[in-house]
């Protein structure tokens, strides 16, 4: 990476709302986190993604949507108080609400009002709708922070009807030459978007264990999601196998799980990175679909500038480049270093179940 | 041009050599022929010249998609190739067009070199606004010359011999010079590769045809039992065994070619050799092993793979890594085939003719002599410092077989011990067809310092596949599994605990390596399971391998 012109900077002012520590995003007048990497007294969580949602806090507060996903993933039994978007409560005179973020089901920005001041923390977000999470609301702020995932210029998505056209093409082509279409996608969030947006005249389809208890909390939240079967039902035969649409996370590719779907059957994967010719090249698969529950540039752009905030902190992913263009812009933008990861390293621990252990 | 550009869509989407062909054979069976004409062109490796000056193509692309100059440079950076980045930087196309290939490189691509610079601006603009996103990226890729898509010119060889059912050496004969920098190939050209062949091009007097090779195989026996297996080494014609790359130069009626052992056409790889054989008389056919040369000495085999693999070969590139034919058999002479007659014959003639000659690009490789196989064994030590691989034993009565016969004699390669050292396994990676569920690719390292250097690290250096039993691998899978640091993708980078002893062939300096070294076929030799990761060697000791 080049330079940037100035450095980035990460020093917080006197009065901020919320500042960056080792634990994580805090709110010193609410003495709570937002998104804690290691274990706090009182966290609020934007959505279950695993590099936002870590084991061992207090206390968790998170939207009514992230229950089922919070409770299969850290526990049934944690002390977990759930809101719905626009709902607010107030805590050490700090006023929180949380409001849709478009990322997956139940994901949300969090607004904290205090001294009259307003800040949204937008954890990970999204800006097109895709029919299955309530849809990227901008929420006016003096000071947004946002992340950058895909902060360059290079990262434009296609419309959701688009991807999912481009998706069923290669499903409908594989059917007819009767080969399976295994498509490699993390099981919370993209795997329900790829399944609301199939065509399911195309023929069966078939996923993962990983992805089957994620597709039970969206059906249940409503969302419409066309039949699936996992590979252990008695209906599922080698035949029937061969026009399906198969859903796996991406640690099932060259397992043994995939054998069943014979030697000849077409893997795609599902990521924004499948943008670059590069990552599409090194990840070895016959097709990829650019797809991410990340806003790419022009989102981000419209996010930011949709919640009319004059100082803006960038957190992870090309967090200097997205600094720069907004100083450059005209507002005020530092950076708050975290350990949220990308999109290729969310859901490692769902994505990395051991393949020879699950024959699911 | 649609076509085109899903065809490069699909060469770019699969790692498959049959699915390559297959999609190389469809569209070729399905263009009209001055498109494939210009296809071929492109595919086998023919670029304009330069149609617009880089500089400014990266300015236009950066006006037009509005961004400041630092956030082009940031882009390019993450995307590593410049007619992707503008491609994927330019907003989405404003008009439509329906023009074949041919017509977009001959109407619009073509002519860019003889637009007035003031007018260049325009021009471009108003081509790119009617190309589709992928279009653009093969529109700018033959813009910029980096037209690459993961096919070798071979594969296009077999597939216009699939299309034309005929002979790929054919093709590959014919397919000569059609690539040539500002070559115009026409729909005449295209079906004239695909001709069905003529009694003129099957004359062997004055085809290129190269002959089949004759491959050696290896020798593992102990010194002691060679007496037995062998027979005295006065039976023997041996010689040091090169490490470079087979090939036999063809010279007849006045032409030259130079075939590699892949049956691949490479004279316009070493112009040089192409030179060397202008001098032979027509009807020789020489096989033998092409080396970069110099003081007297054969060079690391790293030092041609910068040779190979370059588009241009430029003044200084041949001036810096010269290269010679070592000559090693006569295979045609006066237009008669020698392959019956013995070994030390063919020699005989062969020498003779390298003696006639003179050329510094021809030499003949030395035939070694010695009183037993214990003798010869001893001076077989020097190989490492000579930087060859070992010896050849090629029987005197033995005729030239065809591949890895040994029906009418035999070549046998007598190899030193590779190489070795302890490395480090650091990154893991799962495999392929019978080893898809085990992670049976290693990535290894050695340490930049002595044990006594408190912040040392390890440098990866190497990439080994194979030297594990089933059992063994089976038990590393388990061990990676468990000490896992990070997933990226399918690779996995571990705790260091694993010890390998490595072997490999050679090793060399490299500036494209971050370890500095550039080692040739690693393997596994064994687990060293008795050594802590401490223990393994160092980037010192792998130095001191350096040869010279």
């Amino acid at each position: 990476m080049h330079v940037p012109a100035t450095p980035v900077s990460f020093e917080s002012r006197p009065g901020d709302v919320v500042v960056a520590r080792p634990e994580g995003l805090y709110c010193p007048a609410g003495d709570f986190y937002i998104d804690p990497w290691k274990p706090v007294d009182r966290a609020v969580i934007t959505h279950a993604h695993s590099d936002h949602a870590r084991v061992g806090h207090s206390h968790y507060l998170a939207h009514t949507d992230s229950e089922g996903t919070l409770r299969t993933r850290l526990g049934a039994d944690i002390p977990l108080q759930t809101l719905p978007y626009g709902e607010a409560v107030e805590h050490h005179g700090v006023r929180v609400s949380l409001h849709p973020a478009g990322h997956v089901l139940g994901s949300a920005q969090v607004r904290l009002e205090h001294g009259g001041r307003v800040w949204v923390a937008s954890g990970d977000y999204k800006t097109e709708p895709d029919g299955t999470c309530t849809p990227f609301e901008p929420v006016p702020c003096d000071t947004f922070i946002t992340e950058s995932t895909f902060g360059l210029p290079i990262y434009r998505w296609p419309t959701q009807a688009q991807l999912s056209a481009e998706i069923n093409d290669w499903w409908r082509r594989n059917a007819d030459e009767g080969r399976a279409s295994v498509l490699l996608c993390y099981a919370f969030g993209k795997a329900q978007r790829i399944l609301h947006g199939a065509d399911a005249s195309i023929g069966p389809i078939v996923v993962h264990g990983a992805v089957e208890p994620l597709n039970a909390v969206y059906r249940a939240a409503g969302v419409a999601l066309p039949p699936t079967l996992r590979v252990s039902d008695p209906e599922v035969n080698p035949q029937m196998l061969k026009r399906a649409l198969v859903l796996a996370p991406p640690s099932a590719q060259g397992t043994p799980w995939m054998r069943r779907f014979g030697a000849n059957h077409s893997d795609a994967f599902a990521s924004g990175w499948m943008q670059l010719r590069g990552t599409r090249r090194r990840r070895g698969v016959d097709r990829g679909f650019v797809m991410s529950d990340h806003a790419d540039w022009p989102g981000l752009q419209k996010a930011i500038a949709g919640t009319g905030a004059e100082r803006v902190f960038v957190t992870h992913g090309s967090v200097a480049v997205l600094v720069r263009w907004l100083t450059e812009n005209g507002l005020e933008a530092q950076g708050f270093k975290t350990e949220y990861g990308d999109e290729d390293v969310a859901d490692k621990a769902e994505a990395e179940a051991p393949p020879a252990a699950s024959p699911v | 041009m649609k076509s085109f550009a899903a065809l490069y869509r699909e060469l770019d989407a699969t790692t498959s050599s049959l699915a390559k062909q297959a999609a190389l054979q469809r569209y070729l069976r399905a263009a009209t022929p001055d498109d494939a004409a210009w296809a071929v062109y492109f595919l086998a490796g023919g670029k304009p010249r330069q149609l617009v000056p880089v500089k400014l193509l990266r300015l236009l692309a950066q006006a037009e998609a509005g961004l400041p100059e630092w956030l082009f440079d940031e882009s390019y950076e993450a995307v590593g190739d410049l007619a992707e980045t503008i491609a994927l930087l330019l907003p989405p196309p404003t008009a439509q067009h329906d023009l074949g290939l041919a017509s977009w490189v001959e109407q619009h691509l073509l002519p860019l070199r003889k637009t007035p610079p003031e007018q260049l601006a325009d021009t471009l603009r108003a081509q790119w606004r009617q190309l589709a996103p992928d279009e653009r990226l093969v529109y700018f890729k033959l813009i910029t010359g980096a037209f690459r898509v993961g096919v070798s010119k071979l594969q296009v060889t077999q597939a216009l011999a699939a299309v034309g059912a005929i002979d790929a050496k054919r093709v590959a004969q014919r397919l000569m010079g059609y690539t040539h920098i500002g070559g115009q190939p026409t729909p005449q050209d295209y079906a004239g590769l695909i001709a069905p062949e003529n009694d003129g091009e099957q004359n062997q007097k004055t085809s290129g045809q190269p002959y089949p090779f004759f491959l050696a195989h290896p020798f593992n026996e102990p010194v002691a039992r060679f007496d037995a297996l062998l027979g005295a080494p006065a039976d023997w014609v041996v010689e040091w065994k090169w490490d470079g790359i087979r090939a036999q130069l063809v010279k007849r009626a006045g032409q030259v070619w130079l075939w590699s052992r892949g049956e691949e056409l490479v004279t316009d790889r070493f112009p040089e050799l192409a030179t060397m054989g202008e001098a032979l008389p027509d009807g020789t056919v020489l096989d033998g092993e092409i080396v970069v040369w110099r003081d007297a000495k054969v060079q690391p085999f790293a030092e041609l793979q910068r040779r190979i693999g370059r588009k241009t070969l430029g003044p200084k590139l041949l001036r810096e890594i010269p290269v010679v034919l070592l000559a090693y058999d006569l295979l045609e002479w006066q237009g008669n085939d020698l392959r019956a007659l013995p070994q030390e014959e063919r020699r005989t003639l062969m020498d003779a003719l390298v003696t006639e000659v003179q050329h510094p690009q021809l030499i003949a490789s030395p035939m070694l002599t010695g009183q037993s196989w214990d003798d010869l064994s001893r001076q077989r030590e020097a190989a490492r410092t000579m930087g060859v691989e070992g010896m050849m034993l090629k029987q005197r009565r033995a005729a030239y077989g065809v591949g890895r016969t040994k029906d009418v004699g035999t070549w046998w390669k007598w190899k030193i011990d590779p190489l070795s050292i302890d490395a480090v396994l650091i990154y893991a990676q799962r495999g392929h067809g019978r080893r898809a569920s085990l992670y049976s690719d290693y990535t290894f390292a050695v340490w930049d310092g002595p044990p006594e250097q408190p912040d040392r690290k390890l440098v990866p250096f190497a990439k080994a596949y194979s030297g594990l039993t089933d059992a063994e691998m089976g038990r590393v899978d388990a061990v990676i599994r468990k000490t896992t640091i990070e997933s990226f993708g399918p690779v996995r980078s571990v705790k260091p605990t694993l010890v390998f002893e490595l072997g490999f062939e050679g090793i060399a300096k490299s500036t494209r390596h971050k370890s500095g070294i550039a080692v040739r076929f690693p393997r596994m030799l064994r687990w060293r399971e008795d050594k802590t990761v401490e223990e393994a060697d160092t980037l010192g000791t792998l130095g001191a391998l350096l040869p010279g």
